[in-house]
């Protein structure tokens, strides 16, 4: 259902039912809409897609420049053409109907695939019909941001390692189902005499099952083994791999014996387990790449040259004098020559107000002109730009990251060199006893000292953790984020954005005239309707449309205007007290806004950024588990001082630049090593996030912040925070059960095989069997989470 | 029984050899890129036509 702010009274739902529409605009829309035949979009659509933005088509025009397309499309014989697209937007299924619908009915489309799930758009169509920038400006109106990507291989190198990995998990399921049939046969047929013909008809279809179960599907353990043993560093793919070819190996070698003890069965159980944790831990690492693509997306692609038109950002030449209009960002680094306007620089430098920007003044790539079309001349462009430079900051952070080692890897270094001393010394020691026995027993002890449950024990416990964080609105992009998580004792908070909604809100009103406060409300909302800056969007709701004459705005201070014959004043009280007086009441943080008429003051709106729901919640939590609380803020400091005393945190820094942010976060580091959670969502963060030892981004954010960051809190609030240092720590706590498990299983059954006590068979169900109990003490972590 | 076995038990090797190529076909053609948009369009009915101006033929 299309929710739409009820104001106006007119009725029309694209669906056919009656809902209230907020203006005539609306309703013509919806009209417009059905008439398409398109509103099964809003029955379908299981997410409302974010407000479209104005989009113009004559910036698309850049996109048929032979300079900008070079390298972004592809020709067809027969003279079609082919481009790959990044759709922004895309929330859900419906989304993909109504691109696909929209696309189809334009004659020059040959061929339109999207894929949802990734947000790509290949487009085929012919250039002989209609330019490529009809077809952009398309998807744009419908309010999707498209964006050419670069006909790279890295698109589909990921595709090709996702369809690779599916088969190699497919492969093993398979082969663990047949397996594990005959293997139950087998078992039972135990008790039973099973006769000697039919058990090694059962070994032997079992070895031509699990071998490809072995050089196909476990072949990223084997090459991860190998690249360990090379770079000195074994990790946990190196005693699985041993595991995987030497309970391979021997069985292979009973069956061409004829013998009974194979354990086709635990290598492929082990094998398929072991990827369906890899697959969870490669669909979140693409997720997360798949969000880093957005970075350079800040900067338009596009320009437009004053006196040629729109070209590719990547043509500007420093000098080159180009024109941007309000609502749109700098495409490069520059000055400005005509115009004035404000400019928003909250992703650049997290400084949430808007700044005035006079001929002369500087400003940067991907910061967003707000209210008056300027004309600014081009100093840097392209790599050169400030916003890159920020990219680069990242990328180096991002290399500093500290890593917390795996246990498992640990533990893994020194397993493997003693679990095969360990059979190479029974070995010897039963053919000096009793050489029938020898390999038997050997072959016993290899099994339980398998360390299969103890590979498990980690990957499983953490996917199990990452799923219950998941559930809770907690997206691990990061392996390490988690165990991070579980040890935080610091939590870093970028104001902006994080623990308030980032943008101007109405937080109080005092009435100080005779007229009552819904009349002021009407007032203000008429005066400011006409105006683009922050102060006057949050007016825009109380507008009721009464008409206003000899509207005049004084820059950067307020807008004056005659309602019903009476001239009101709207203005800054605390830019221009003279003009618009009134008691400047301690309202730290807020933006002091007097209406007033000739005669005097009539009311005084206080305007502020407003908390998160759940922010006081969340810091109350953190500070009550013994969790230190910070606030790093590129913001003002009254501002920042404001949110910090109503949310009870005691630390807090303002007006910080990256640079300052990351000082700050080596100043905590060195009192006595703690571990740092960073929450933010500017663009200005991401360096800070990246040096954090766990980096949390809010999905409402910028995609920068995302791509850097760890973990990514998808709904709008920072909230499942406590809940996720609470699943968190469970997870840990259960991956030390499961080590501790698997290793009183592995070190308790070593002796007893060694001494020759435990037969083979008996080893193989000990070792599924402990298995399936550290997989099912994982499981716990994600049942109980509900 | 045996007899059965040496029967059955290739019969069901080569469904396997079946489910296998069905899969790796399908995931080569791009069944498994995209898992949650296809669902939705099973159940869009597309019988609705936009009324479109300057077009004499009709689509159905």
């Amino acid at each position: 259902m299309v929710e739409v702010p009820a104001i106006r009274g007119q009725r029309a739902a694209p669906t056919g039912e009656t809902a209230p529409t907020c203006c005539a605009g609306c309703q013509a829309a919806v009209m417009l809409i059905r008439g398409a035949g398109l509103d099964a979009y809003y029955r379908l659509r299981t997410a409302n897609a974010p407000k479209a933005e104005d989009t113009r088509a004559a910036e698309w025009v850049a996109y048929d420049r032979e300079a900008v397309q070079r390298g972004l499309i592809a020709t067809h014989e027969d003279g079609s053409q082919e481009i790959l697209l990044l759709m922004d937007g895309l929330r859900c299924a419906a989304c993909s109907w109504l691109v696909e619908h929209a696309l189809e009915r334009e004659t020059a489309v040959r061929e339109v695939r999207l894929n949802a799930a990734t947000a790509r758009l290949l487009l085929r169509w012919d250039p002989a019909v209609a330019p490529l920038s009809h077809l952009l400006g398309r998807l744009a109106a419908l309010g999707y941001t498209p964006t050419p990507l670069s006909a790279s291989g890295q698109d589909q190198a990921l595709v090709q390692e996702r369809r690779t990995m599916l088969k190699r998990l497919w492969v093993a399921g398979l082969g663990m189902m047949q397996v594990m049939m005959y293997a139950i046969a087998v078992y039972i047929g135990d008790g039973w005499d099973l006769d000697v013909e039919t058990r090694s008809l059962f070994n032997w279809v079992s070895l031509l099952i699990t071998t490809p179960v072995v050089f196909y599907s476990s072949q990223p353990f084997f090459e991860g083994a190998w690249r360990g043993l090379r770079n000195r560093a074994p990790g946990m793919d190196v005693p699985v791999a041993v595991a995987i070819a030497l309970a391979y190996a021997a069985s292979v070698v009973v069956t061409l014996q004829g013998g009974a003890e194979v354990y086709f069965d635990s290598v492929t159980m082990f094998a398929f387990f072991l990827l369906a944790g890899r697959w969870f831990e490669m669909s979140a690492r693409h997720r997360a790449g798949r969000l880093g693509e957005a970075l350079g997306r800040l900067v338009p692609d596009t320009a437009e040259l004053i006196d040629v038109g729109f070209v590719g950002a990547v043509e500007l030449q420093a000098g080159d004098r180009i024109r941007v209009r309000a609502g749109d960002r700098f495409p490069c680094d520059g000055y400005l020559v005509h115009g004035s306007t404000h400019v928003d620089e909250s992703l650049l430098t997290g400084e949430s107000v808007p700044l005035t920007r006079d001929p002369g003044d500087a400003v940067v790539a991907g910061s967003l002109n707000l209210d008056a079309p300027v004309e600014v001349v081009v100093e840097r462009s392209g790599a050169a730009t400030l916003v890159s430079g920020i990219g680069r900051l990242l990328a180096r952070a991002q290399s500093e990251r500290p890593r917390i080692a795996a246990l498992a890897d640990q533990v893994a270094r020194w397993f493997v060199v003693v679990m095969l001393g360990l059979a190479a010394l029974t070995f010897l020691a039963w053919s000096y006893l009793d050489p029938a026995r020898a390999f038997p027993i050997t072959l016993a002890v290899l099994v339980v000292a398998c360390p299969c449950a103890l590979a498990l024990a980690t990957p499983v416990a953490l996917t199990s953790g990452t799923l219950a964080l998941a559930r809770r609105g907690l997206l691990v992009t990061r392996a390490d984020a988690l165990e991070a998580l579980a040890k935080t004792d610091v939590v870093v908070f970028d104001k902006t954005g994080t623990l308030t909604h980032g943008d101007m809100r109405i937080s109080d009103v005092s009435l100080l005239g005779v007229i009552g406060e819904a009349e002021v409300f009407a007032l203000a909302a008429a005066l400011e309707r006409s105006a683009e800056h922050p102060i006057a969007k949050a007016f825009r709701v109380y507008d009721d449309g009464r008409e206003v004459q000899d509207l005049s705005i004084v820059r950067h201070v307020g807008v004056s205007g005659t309602i019903d014959g009476v001239r009101y004043s709207l203005g800054r009280a605390d830019i221009d007290p003279q003009r618009w007086s009134g008691p400047l009441a301690a309202n730290f943080g807020g933006t002091p806004v007097v209406l007033s008429t000739d005669s005097g003051p009539l009311a005084q709106f206080t305007l502020s950024d407003t908390l998160r729901a759940g922010a006081q919640a969340l810091v109350e939590d953190l500070q009550a588990r013994g969790i230190e609380v910070e606030i790093l803020s590129g913001d003002h400091p009254a501002a920042v001082e404001a949110v910090a005393k109503e949310l009870g945190v005691v630390h807090w820094l303002a007006r910080q630049s990256p640079e300052q942010k990351l000082e700050r976060l080596e100043a905590i580091r060195g009192q006595s090593t703690p571990v740092i959670a960073v929450v933010g969502d500017g663009v200005n963060d991401a360096p800070v996030l990246a040096a954090a030892d766990v980096a949390i981004a809010l999905g409402s954010g910028s995609a920068l912040a995302q791509s850097s960051a760890g973990m990514i809190l998808l709904g709008d609030t920072p909230t499942p925070l406590a809940a996720g240092i609470t699943i968190a720590r469970r997870t840990l706590r259960t991956i030390r059960q499961n080590l501790g498990l698997s290793l009183f299983y592995n070190l308790g059954g070593i002796p007893l095989a060694a001494i020759g006590l435990i037969p083979p068979w008996l080893a193989a169900i000990g070792m599924a069997a402990s298995s399936l109990i550290v997989v099912l003490n994982s499981s716990k972590l994600y049942r109980g989470s509900t | 029984m045996t007899l059965s076995l040496y029967i059955l038990i290739p019969i069901s090797l080569v469904l396997i050899v079946i489910a296998v190529w069905a899969f790796f076909w399908a995931a080569d053609s791009g069944q498994f890129d995209d898992m949650d948009a296809p669902a939705w369009k099973i159940i869009l009915d597309d019988d609705k036509k936009p009324p479109e101006e300057g077009r004499s033929h009709d689509e159905r």
